[in-house]
């Protein structure tokens, strides 16, 4: 009970307001557990997400193109991929990739295999959203991109991708606010991100609601400032497309 | 004769549109199209620079370019086609991403490869010449329908096209705008332009057009100059459909 008053009053307050006798909140915990945590989401979630979102939005371009092309070959080999990854859930993913690889011979660190399995996740989500943005294009574009003597490749990303980009950047954050949370599950393939932080000392103390509100809380901030950010960015597209 | 069209087929499907078009338009003369809804003035303009790909027949541009659609032409040949004329659409679409002056520029720049400057000093005095030259740093949004129309017309005329194709280009506008867009082409056409217009402004068609062309049911039916057709028509399909158009009952 000495650290109660070493915490200060409202901690204190706080504590006897939830009426513990053993206290629920275990600030010094807090405290310690805190920095860890931050610390694995700067050194491993942040860069997940980034690395992840970004090698899976080109993968997702890709991907589009190739379900829009006139090859039956590559529009089949696109569909498969997106049928896979969509039909099968994020965790099984993970796993073939880190452990199903690894007891083949084929071995790679944690980190790059998540790297792996989240580029090819937002790869195959994404690569529907930007099919449909492309697609939401009106065809008059291309016909007045053709009408000017365009060839197929130019009326495509001088005209159309433009304005795919617009309507495909709504759905495409709150695909990234999903990447923030579900890199969680890298936990499972022993990536110490903020999430397997919490788990390590919670292991340790025994303090498990404590320590996953806490995880739960740090992911909320994240996520509800990214989708703040999102909010503008929506209100400023929305000025300049066309209706 | 700048154009010269023989045997032009199209069909989607199962339904023949055109059923083999002769026309010949000379240049620096104004081809006025008229005819029924549906009877294929739309098809036969797109065909012309293959936005919309015909089944049969030719199409050809003086000595330069002859191309027969008997079998798939490459797809050199059809940016060939393409580049030789410029086409104003009944909705516009002009690229929403864009500024006017940028809409303008995008063919020259991008197609043509032509340099910045120049293409900028053209582009300033296209806009100039459809009046909008104080629009320039608007983007459509922005414009009136009058107005998307007039940049319309001068992103068409930027890449120098040997024909200019409307499609009823004053259709979707509110009846008092209509005029705006009349007067340049009208200015067009002084200015020895060659343009096929579709169109149901039977007035502008008389004033403007050296040719009228009528079409039904997938033929030209009667085609001369604007006196003959307009005044003495002697098919009974052309005489019915200027009827209706002239007396709406
Ligand atoms: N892309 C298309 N697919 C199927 N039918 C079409 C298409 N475009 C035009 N048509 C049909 O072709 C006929 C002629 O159309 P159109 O050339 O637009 O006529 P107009 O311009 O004279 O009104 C119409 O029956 C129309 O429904
Ligand atoms: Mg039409």
């Amino acid at each position: 009970m000495l650290k109660f008053q070493k915490n200060g009053l409202v901690k204190m307050y706080l504590n006897n307001l939830l009426g513990a006798a053993d206290p629920i909140v275990d600030w010094e915990l807090f405290q310690s557990s805190l920095w860890p945590m931050i610390q694995g989401g700067i050194q491993y979630t942040i860069p997940l997400t980034l690395i992840s979102f970004t090698i899976g939005i080109i993968i997702a371009l890709l991907t589009a193109l190739a379900r829009l092309s006139n090859s039956k070959i590559l529009a089949g080999i696109a569909r498969v991929y997106v049928s896979a990854i969509r039909g099968t859930p994020l965790l099984v993913q993970l796993s073939i990739i880190f452990f199903g690889l690894a007891s083949i011979g084929l071995v790679i660190d944690p980190f790059p295999s998540a790297v792996i399995a989240f580029s090819l996740n937002v790869g195959a989500y994404a690569s529907e959203i930007i099919r449909a943005s492309i697609l939401s294009v009106p065809k008059g574009q291309w016909e007045a991109g053709h009408a000017i003597g365009m060839t197929h490749k130019q009326a495509l990303t001088r005209i159309i991708l433009p304005q795919a980009t617009r309507v495909s950047i709504p759905p495409l954050s709150n695909s990234f606010i999903s990447l923030v949370k579900d890199t969680s599950l890298a936990s499972t393939i022993l990536v110490t991100e903020l999430f397997r932080k919490s788990q390590e000392i919670a292991a340790r103390t025994y303090e498990f609601m404590q320590l996953y509100i806490t995880a739960a809380i740090l992911y909320w901030i994240v996520c509800f400032t990214l989708s703040v950010i999102q909010g503008r960015i929506e209100k400023r597209l929305d000025r300049y497309v066309a209706k | 004769m700048l154009v010269s069209v023989q045997n032009l087929h199209k069909s989607f499907g199962d339904l023949d549109v055109l059923k083999g078009i002769d026309l010949s338009i000379e240049k620096g003369s104004v081809v006025a199209v008229i005819g029924p809804s549906g009877s294929g003035k739309t098809t036969m303009l797109r065909c012309l620079n293959a936005l919309e790909m015909p089944n049969k027949g030719t199409i050809q541009f003086e000595q330069d370019l002859r191309i027969s659609f008997d079998k798939m032409p490459s797809k050199k040949e059809i940016l060939q086609l393409r580049r030789k004329s410029g086409m104003v659409f009944q909705s516009y679409n002009l690229f929403p991403h864009k500024t006017a002056i940028q809409n303008v520029m995008e063919g020259p720049i991008v197609v043509q490869k032509k340099e910045k400057a120049v293409v900028q000093k053209l582009a300033e005095n296209l806009l100039k010449k459809v009046g909008l030259e104080e629009k320039m740093h608007l983007y459509p949004h922005q414009l009136s329908g009058g107005q998307q129309q007039r940049v319309g017309i001068a992103r068409a005329l930027a890449i120098e096209p040997e024909l200019m194709l409307f499609d009823e280009p004053t259709s979707a506008l509110d009846p008092e705008i209509v005029g705006e867009v009349l007067t340049v082409i009208r200015d067009l056409a002084n200015e020895g332009w060659t343009m096929a217009i579709v169109t149901h402004e039977l007035k502008f068609a008389e004033e403007v057009a050296d040719h009228i062309v009528f079409i039904d049911g997938g033929y030209i039916v009667e085609q001369g100059p604007p006196a003959e057709i307009l005044k003495n028509p002697k098919e009974p399909r052309t005489k019915q459909f200027l009827n209706r158009l002239l007396n709406p009952s």
